[in-house]
């Protein structure tokens, strides 16, 4: 679904991605770590071409996202990204946060988009907000009608940039379900996060990157159970992440 | 003092003076609605443009900004209609001293409207525009959709400020005889001797009208702070 | 109609007699940066005053400041300039009225014009160290309290030395507004720069030359102010800070 191969990154002197190559397979979970500046939320945002790479080739559903151009905000229609910040549009109502694209990118008709839109709010169960204004709803809300704002352009791949960490504690947990949820039903994922306990219990791989290096990049239960064979630094982040 | 006031010399002129009431009225609506316009565009050249097109807008901005504004009238009533004259080869061109008002007007103030633009977009969340586009907007959209309504809403004070500052900046058309409010006291005081209760008159009206708009965006401000959680 | 073009016309003499063209520009731009410099000095000195007047806590000190500062910014500039040139004498006792008539016509223009931007222009001023004021931690005025200084004390020695620095860019826009608002100076009489252009183009038909020569002698000094300024601000930056307050 996803291929990145050798994509190299750099500002001037200093080289945010070096040389990452891993891909994604339709209807995996692969959770992205690492410690603050290994560029985990950069190589997730050269996926859509939110970052432009000056080095490589990232495929999508085989198509090439460096050479596409114009071609780019049809691509984009169909990977959905979910942010840090949920970047909700504060001017238009949650309602109109779900429908705008769908009619004005995909071209879907107002009453298409409002049955979607509204179909997926009651997935992730706010239903009831559908009037309200984002500044009316608490971050985990608005979270959560990021994600269905982004479910709504029925995606073919989901990319969630750090989801929860811009969350109170006790708002992390209904953001996390909703997207244990969407795994289950199968949705190609790849998620920036510090999540561990969401990583053991979803994901299917779990890519571990350091200084702009994919430092790891092994099946779940190999990262966290056989960790001895893991590298030294992917130990040493392990062990402070996972206190007991 | 000396002088004797004879207030009545404004009721005598009221038709006059309603007149060039409508003349700074229709200069100010008409600057604010092309000069906002035009500023928006400049704004957007500045921010999204290419290189080239970045630069001419700056020199642009960077041109009326640092001339009097007196200058640029005179600019427009006095050169321009030569130029249409040389291309045109039309030896009778002229233009009226409003359409070379609203010309020189427009073209200064957009000037400082881009500046109020520019710095409402900028402060637009980035993860807003980038949003928009993971949702597969082209940048035309997310501008048109999602950045500039909000832009909009954080600037309307400075558009304000700027548009109350236009009113009076149409005052200048004097320099060209042109009859705005300005002009038609000025020209009655003239002709009556009664310069002083004309001044005067027109100062608390102008002192009125700005008020009325600067007031307002400060009520506007006071909202837009308590508003905000 | 063709325009006939002649760049020499700076060199010839003017029909009116005073001189060579060019030198009329000259005189003009002599008179422009006269008026903008005297008339800054005063607008800031006057301006700082009542700036920190607007930030102090005595209403009978801050409301007179707020009534004159909105009386100023609110009404055009050339309407106070008709109102001390052409109002205020009759409005004098007779014979200070008298006295201000019979001044050289050239010294009275040059005055009213000085008065009047020097007032509205402190006014602009005023407005921007209130803001650089009211842009500092109130934690500064509460420690320089604190400590056991005096009101006049804590602006001298605390807020005032802080606030300036962080002004200094809108200050330097200020000063151009100045220098082109010397421009209305024409309207009373008064040839600057911009009225002996326009005086130029009618005496000469060179109307193109004259106020091209205009604009790029605005141009230069305007830029010139903007490196000037750039370089106070350089040199006048606390290291590690960076805020600049609008």
């Amino acid at each position: 679904m996803i291929t990145i191969t050798n994509v190299s990154k750099w500002f001037g002197d200093f080289r945010v991605l070096i040389d990452c190559t891993t891909r994604i397979d339709k209807g995996e979970v692969v959770v992205v770590c690492g410690p603050s500046g290994s560029g985990k939320s950069t190589l997730i945002k050269t996926v859509n071409a939110l970052e432009p790479f000056q080095q490589g080739e990232i495929t999508v559903d085989g198509v090439s996202v460096g050479g596409l151009g114009r071609g780019l905000p049809k691509l984009r229609a169909r990977v959905g990204m979910v942010f840090q910040h949920f970047e909700l549009f504060p001017h238009l109502t949650v309602t109109e946060n779900l429908t705008l694209a769908q009619i004005r990118v995909l071209g879907r008709s107002k009453a298409e988009a409002l049955a979607k839109g509204l179909r997926y709010l009651e997935r992730v169960g706010l239903a009831p907000q559908r009037d309200k204004y984002p500044a009316q709803l608490s971050g985990g809300q608005q979270q959560r009608v990021a994600i269905a704002r982004a479910l709504a352009m029925d995606p073919i791949v989901m990319l969630f940039d750090e989801p929860t960490s811009a969350l109170d504690p006790e708002m992390v947990g209904e953001v996390l379900d909703v997207m244990v949820g969407l795994a289950g039903e199968g949705m190609t994922m790849m998620c920036v996060t510090h999540e561990m306990g969401f990583a053991r219990k979803v994901s299917h791989r779990v890519i571990f990157m350091d200084e702009g290096r994919i430092v790891e990049d092994c099946a779940k239960d190999a990262f966290f159970d056989d960790s001895a064979e893991r590298s030294p630094r992917a130990r040493e982040f392990l062990s402070k992440i996972l206190r007991p | 003092m000396a002088y004797e006031f004879d207030w009545s010399s404004i009721a005598r002129a009221w038709p006059y003076l309603l007149d060039g009431m409508g003349t700074t009225s229709f200069l100010v609506a008409v600057a604010m609605v092309l000069g906002v316009a035009f500023g928006t565009v400049l704004a957007i050249l500045r921010l999204f443009g290419p290189r080239p097109v970045v630069a001419l807008a700056a020199g642009y901005v960077n041109f009326f900004r640092s001339i009097p504004l007196i200058l640029t009238i005179f600019w427009f009533f006095f050169l321009v209609p030569l130029v249409i004259r040389a291309v045109t080869g039309n030896p009778y061109f002229a233009v009226g001293p409003v359409y070379a008002a609203i010309a020189a007007f427009v073209l200064a103030e957009s000037a400082y409207y881009c500046e109020i633009i520019r710095a409402g977009i900028g402060s637009v969340r980035a993860g807003q525009l980038q949003a928009a586009r993971a949702l597969g907007m082209t940048t035309a959209q997310a501008l048109l959709y999602v950045v500039l309504p909000q832009a909009f809403r954080n600037m309307t004070p400075a558009l304000i400020n700027q548009t109350v500052a236009l009113l009076k900046d149409t005052s200048l058309v004097y320099v060209i005889s042109l009859n705005d409010f300005l002009g038609a006291a000025a020209k009655i005081g003239q002709r009556d001797g009664r310069q002083v209760e004309m001044f005067l008159f027109a100062a608390a009206v102008y002192l009125a009208l700005c008020s009325l708009g600067t007031m307002g965006v400060h009520l506007l401000q006071r909202r837009g702070a308590a508003s905000r959680r | 109609m063709t325009y006939a073009w002649d760049w020499l016309i700076f060199f010839k003499p003017s029909v009116t007699g005073e001189g060579l063209y060019g030198w009329m520009l000259v005189k003009g731009l002599g008179w422009t940066v006269l008026i903008s410099l005297v008339s800054w000095l005063f607008a800031l000195a006057l301006g700082t005053v009542l700036g920190i007047l607007r930030t102090v806590p005595d209403r009978w000190l801050a409301w007179p400041a707020l009534l004159y500062v909105h009386c100023f910014r609110n009404t055009p500039l050339l309407v106070q300039l008709f109102l001390w040139f052409f109002v205020v004498p009759e409005l004098l006792p007779l014979a200070w009225g008298n006295a201000i008539k019979q001044m050289a016509p050239t010294t009275g223009q040059f005055l009213t014009v000085v008065l009047c931007l020097s007032l509205y222009t402190a006014a602009k001023v005023a407005e921007l160290m209130r803001a650089g004021i009211e842009a500092l931690p109130p934690g500064q005025r509460a420690a320089g309290a604190a400590m056991g200084l005096s009101q006049i004390d804590v602006y001298r020695y605390v807020l005032l030395p802080q606030a300036l620095r962080t002004i200094v860019p809108p200050l330097t826009s200020d000063f151009m507004n100045v220098f082109k608002n010397s421009a209305v100076a024409l309207t009373i009489g008064l040839m600057e720069l911009t009225g002996q252009s326009r005086q130029l183009s009618e005496f000469s038909a060179q109307s193109f030359e004259a106020f091209t020569a205009a604009t790029l002698i605005y141009m230069v000094v305007t830029y010139g102010v903007v490196l000037v300024m750039r370089h106070v601000e350089k040199r006048a930056r606390i290291p590690g800070m960076l805020g600049v307050a609008r």
